[in-house]
C-alpha cells in the first residue's frame, strides 16, 4: 500500500511534461533491439503445432507414432502430457475472467476442439521443415460437430452445446447452455424513469470479431538447464504472468521458471495470456534442448485472442430539455471457445459517461466456436460505446440540440454515482467536452457528402502491483529496474519520474526492464497502469534514495538528518539548522559512498489505490463516396484527460494509436468465417487494418485535470482513446448520409447497401 | 458504518439497494454481510473488485474502512 500524497497540481516540474528521446529509441530504429523471434541457440529445436481443421469436433484419436519415427523429430506432445487441472480462476485474469483449466485446454485441446486452428499436438524437431513433415504424419480422428458462429446460433433452441458442464453464472439452475455468465447493474427504478421521459430512442447495434493487429507475432524460446530450471524468452505484456501461467499449466513450481521478456512489437491486451509458451517449456524439458516456437501471421489470426463480436440493445429516455432520465441496455458478447468475454466491463461502461438516475443493464457472456477472446484495449468498452454514443447522437438530433451540449448537460462529474455502483472522484469529462466545443475543428466548414461526428469514451484505469529498484552509481547517474515490458515508451516515463525526484538529467537515468529473477514483482503492462503504478514505485524508490542521500549528507555536515533538505538534486542544511555548509550534489555524495556507509540503492513496492478514470471526446470528419460506399476520414481530433502527461509525446501517441485502431474497427476490420467456421481472411491482405495512407494526421488535445490519487496527478491513458472512435465515425457517416449504421464495419458494401436500401 | 451499494444480482438477498454495516476492513465487511445475509459471500463468488469511495481495487481485503465509507462490489477490472 502506498500513500500517494498531493497531486502536484501546483508543482513546478523540471522533467515531467518534457519530451526526451526514448532511451531504447536508437536500438529500435537501427534494428538492434531484440524481439521475440530474434534469439537463437546452436543446438536449438523448432517447435510447431498441429492445428484443428474443424471449428467444432470431438477428438477421437491422436496417433503420432509415424511422426515420431521421422529422422530429426525429438519430441511430440499432446494434452495427455499436461496435468489435468481443476477449474481454478487464473491469478491475473481481469474482466475476461478465465481459469487455468481452460487456459491449458486452449494451449492444447483435450478431447475437443473449439475453433478452427485450435492446437492439438506440438512437435519439436531439428528444423522447421522436419517439424512440418512430422505434423503431416500425425493422424487425428475427429467427430465433426456443427459449429456455433454467432450469438444468435449459440442462443437458439437446440443449439450445439460447446461445454457439457457449462452453467450460467448468475442464473439459478440454468441447465446446459452456451451462456457462461449473466451480469446485472443498475440503479433507481427503470420503469419510473422511462415513464418520466418525453422522448425515447431505442436500437440494436452489432460489432464483429476484430484482432488487435500487433505487428509482432508471438514468439518464444525455452531452454531447460541441467538443474531443471527452464528459462523462457518471449514477447509478452507480463513476464510474471507468463511465469505463473506456465507454472499452472505445467504443474511446476515458480522457482523452476525464469521468464525474460524480449522487446515487444505491440500487444494492446493480446499478449496478456499464453499460447505456445508452456508448450515450448514442455518440449525443452522433454528434449533437454532449447526449443523455439514462432507463430505465423495466420496462426496469430486463427489461434490467438481477438475481441469478440457483440450485440447491444440500447434504450435512452430524456426530457425535452435533454435531461436523461432513464437508460437500459442488454449486451451479449462472444467469448470464443471458452468462457470469459469482457461483457461485464462493457456493461459497466455502457452508460458510465453520463449521470442518469434510472438505469438497468444486463449482460451475457456467450461461447461460440471461434478463437478464445483476449483483452483488447479497454476490453468491452468500445463495443458498448458504439451503441450508447450513437444513441446520444440520435437523441440530440431528435431534440434539435447540439450533441456536445447534450453531453455537457448529462456529463458524469465528481460525485456522480456510476451505474456500476461507485461514485466518481475528480474527473475531466466536462473539460474534454468544452475543449471539443471550442476547438477549431468543431466549427470548420464541411463540403458535399461530408459529415462530422462526435463521441465520448470512458475507461476505469487500474493500479495493481508494481515494484521498482533504483541504483545510484558512483558518478551520480542512476539505473531504474522494473518488471514491466516497455510497450508504449514506459522506459522514458520511468526515467522521467526518477530524474524528477533525484534532480538529475533524465538521460543520466538508465531505465531497464528486468526478468522474473532480477526484478521485483510487477503485474502486467496493461490496463493503462504502468506510468501510474510502476511510475509511482519509481517515485517512491527515488524518495528512498533521497532519504539515504540526506543521511549521508548529515554525516558530512555533522548534523541530524532532519537538519538536511533535499532540493533540486542537492542536499543542503535547512534554514532552521543555522548551519553553513555548501550544498552537496547527488554526484558528490555518490562519489564518497564508500566512506559514508556503502552503496545507495532505493526500492519500493506498491499496490496503489487512486487510479483516476479517463474520459475522452473525439471529433471526426468523413467524406462518403455515394457511388462506392467508401468512407474517407478527412480530419480527426482526439481530446483526452491525461491527469498529468509525464511524457506528452507518448500520451499523444497513445491517443493517436487508439484512434487509428478504432477507425479500423469502425470502417474495415472483421473476421470473416465460412459456414464451417473457417476464418477466410487470416492475413493483413484480407484483414484490412488502416495504414498511414488511409488516415489523416490525428490531432490531439491533452487535457490535464490532476488525478488526486497520484503525486503528479497522473491518470492512465492507453485505453480510453479506443473507446470513442467506433461511434464517432458512425456518427460522422450519419451526418454525411442520413443513414444510421448500426452494424460494423461500415465497409463499402455495407454502406452502399444502406445507401441504396 | 460503511455504506454498501448492493449489486442488482445480490439485492434479492439483501432486499435493499444500499445497506449500512460496521466493519474495520473489507474482509470484515464481507463477513458481516454474509452473517446478516446468509449466502452473500457465495453468491458474490471468489473473483470481485471493490470500489471504496469510488476507487476500484481488485484485491482490497485489508483496506481499512472509515466511518461513512461508500463501498460496492463489482467484477474485476484489469484492462488490456
Amino acid at each position: 500500500m502506498s500513500s500517494n500524497g498531493a497531486n502536484g497540481a501546483d508543482r513546478k516540474y523540471k522533467w515531467v511534461g518534457t519530451r526526451p528521446i526514448r532511451h531504447d529509441g536508437l536500438d529500435k530504429v537501427t534494428g538492434k533491439a531484440n524481439f521475440g523471434a530474434d534469439l537463437a541457440f546452436p543446438d536449438m529445436l523448432w517447435g510447431k503445432l498441429l492445428r484443428s481443421p474443424h471449428a467444432h469436433a470431438n477428438i477421437k484419436r491422436v496417433d503420432f507414432s509415424k511422426a515420431l519415427k521421422l529422422d530429426g523429430v525429438k519430441a511430440i506432445v499432446t494434452s495427455a502430457d499436461l496435468p489435468e487441472l481443476a477449474s481454478v480462476e487464473a491469478a491475473e485474469a481481469g474482466e475476461g475472467g478465465g481459469n487455468y483449466r481452460d487456459l491449458s485446454h486452449n494451449c492444447l485441446a483435450r478431447g475437443k476442439v473449439f475453433y478452427h486452428g485450435h492446437a492439438v499436438a506440438a512437435v519439436a524437431a531439428t528444423s522447421q521443415d522436419i517439424a512440418d513433415q512430422a505434423l503431416a504424419l500425425i493422424e487425428v480422428e475427429y467427430e465433426v460437430l456443427k459449429p456455433v458462429l454467432s450469438i444468435e446460433e449459440a442462443l437458439a433452441p437446440g443449439a450445439p452445446i460447446l461445454h457439457a458442464d457449462l452453467r450460467t453464472k448468475g442464473v439459478k439452475d440454468s441447465g446446459k447452455t452456451n451462456v457462461a455468465a449473466r451480469v446485472t447493474f443498475g440503479k433507481g427504478d427503470i420503469e419510473k424513469g422511462f415513464a418520466q421521459a418525453d422522448i425515447v430512442v431505442e436500437r440494436t447495434y452489432r460489432t464483429q470479431t476484430v484482432h488487435q493487429g500487433y505487428i509482432e507475432p508471438h514468439a518464444v524460446v525455452a531452454r531447460t538447464n541441467a538443474d531443471g530450471q527452464s528459462v523462457v524468452w518471449c514477447c509478452t505484456q507480463g513476464a510474471f504472468m507468463v511465469r505463473s501461467y506456465c507454472a499452472a499449466v505445467l504443474g511446476l513450481d515458480l522457482s523452476k521458471l525464469k521468464v525474460i521478456p524480449s522487446e515487444i512489437g505491440g500487444g494492446f491486451g493480446g499478449k496478456t495470456t499464453v499460447y505456445t509458451e508452456p508448450l515450448a517449456v514442455l518440449l525443452s524439458r522433454k528434449t533437454a534442448r532449447p526449443v523455439k516456437m514462432v507463430m505465423s501471421r495466420e496462426d496469430v489470426f486463427r489461434a490467438t485472442g481477438p475481441a469478440g463480436a457483440a450485440k447491444i440493445e440500447i434504450k435512452l429516455g430524456a426530457k425535452r430539455d435533454g435531461t436523461l432520465v432513464a437508460a437500459s441496455s442488454r449486451l451479449w458478447y462472444e467469448a470464443g471457445g471458452f468462457p470469459g468475454s469482457p461483457v461485464a466491463a462493457g456493461a459497466m461502461t455502457v452508460f458510465a459517461p453520463y449521470d442518469i438516475p434510472h438505469v438497468a443493464i444486463e449482460g451475457f457472456d456467450v461461447v461460440t466456436t471461434k478463437p478464445k477472446t483476449a483483452a483488447y484495449r479497454a476490453p468491452g468498452a468500445p463495443q458498448s460505446a458504439f451503441a450508447t454514443e450513437q444513441a446520444m447522437d440520435e437523441l440530440a438530433r431528435e431534440l434539435k440540440l447540439d450533441p456536445i451540449d447534450l453531453r455537457l448537460k448529462n456529463a458524469a462529474k465528481e460525485g456522480t454515482l456510476a451505474p456500476y455502483g461507485a461514485k466518481l472522484g475528480r474527473v475531466g469529462f466536462i473539460e474534454t467536452l468544452e475543449a471539443a466545443k471550442n476547438h477549431p475543428h468543431y466549427k470548420a466548414p464541411l463540403g458535399p457528402n461530408q459529415g462530422r461526428g462526435i463521441a465520448s469514451g470512458f475507461w476505469f484505469n487500474v493500479g495493481m502491483q508494481s515494484s521498482a529498484e533504483v541504483h545510484l552509481a558512483e558518478d551520480g547517474t542512476a539505473t531504474v529496474i522494473t518488471g514491466n515490458p516497455d510497450i508504449g515508451g514506459s522506459r522514458a516515463s520511468m526515467a522521467i519520474c526518477v530524474a524528477e525526484e533525484l534532480g538529475i538529467d533524465v538521460m543520466k537515468v538508465r531505465p531497464l526492464v528486468g526478468d522474473t529473477d532480477t526484478a521485483g514483482y510487477c503485474d502486467l503492462t496493461g490496463g493503462s497502469r504502468v506510468t501510474f503504478a510502476t511510475g509511482l514505485a519509481c517515485i517512491e524508490a527515488s524518495r528512498d534514495i533521497i532519504q539515504q542521500l540526506r543521511q549521508r549528507a548529515a554525516m558530512t555536515f555533522g548534523c541530524d538528518v532532519e537538519q538536511v533538505d533535499f532540493l533540486d538534486g542537492r542536499c543542503l542544511p535547512t534554514k532552521a539548522s543555522g548551519l553553513d555548509h555548501p550544498p552537496l550534489t547527488v554526484a558528490q555524495i555518490a562519489q564518497h559512498t564508500v566512506k559514508t556507509g556503502g552503496p545507495i540503492n532505493g526500492r519500493a513496492q506498491v499496490n496503489p489505490r487512486g487510479a483516476g478514470p479517463g474520459f475522452s471526446t473525439h471529433l471526426c470528419d468523413v467524406q462518403v463516396d455515394p457511388e462506392t460506399g467508401r468512407v474517407d476520414v478527412l480530419r480527426y481530433t482526439a481530446i483526452q484527460d491525461a491527469g498529468k502527461a509525464v511524457h506528452p509525446a507518448y500520451v499523444e501517441g497513445q491517443m493517436q494509436g487508439g484512434a487509428s485502431q478504432g477507425i479500423g474497427w469502425a470502417l474495415n476490420e472483421e473476421y470473416v468465417f465460412d459456414k464451417n467456421g473457417v476464418l477466410e481472411n487470416a492475413g493483413f491482405l484480407d484483414y484490412r487494418m488502416p495504414v498511414a495512407s488511409d488516415l489523416p494526421m490525428i490531432d490531439t488535445v491533452v487535457i490535464e485535470v490532476p488525478n488526486p490519487g497520484h503525486p503528479y496527478g497522473v491518470r492512465g491513458v492507453g485505453e480510453t482513446p479506443i473507446v470513442a472512435p467506433l461511434a464517432c465515425v458512425a456518427n460522422a457517416v450519419y451526418a454525411a448520409t442520413g443513414k444510421r449504421m448500426t452494424e460494423l464495419p461500415i465497409s463499402p458494401p455495407r454502406l452502399l447497401a444502406a445507401l441504396n436500401g | 458504518m460503511a455504506i454498501v451499494t448492493i449489486p442488482p444480482s445480490l439485492r434479492a438477498l439483501t432486499g435493499a439497494e444500499r445497506v449500512t454495516l460496521a466493519a474495520a476492513n473489507v474482509a470484515a465487511l464481507l463477513r458481516a454481510l454474509d452473517s446478516r445475509y446468509p449466502g452473500f459471500g457465495a453468491a458474490l463468488g471468489p473473483r470481485f473488485a471493490v470500489a471504496i469511495d469510488g476507487d476500484i481495487r481488485n484485491d482490497a481485503d485489508y483496506e481499512p474502512l472509515a466511518a461513512d465509507t461508500e463501498v460496492t462490489f463489482l467484477p474485476p477490472i484489469a484492462g488490456g
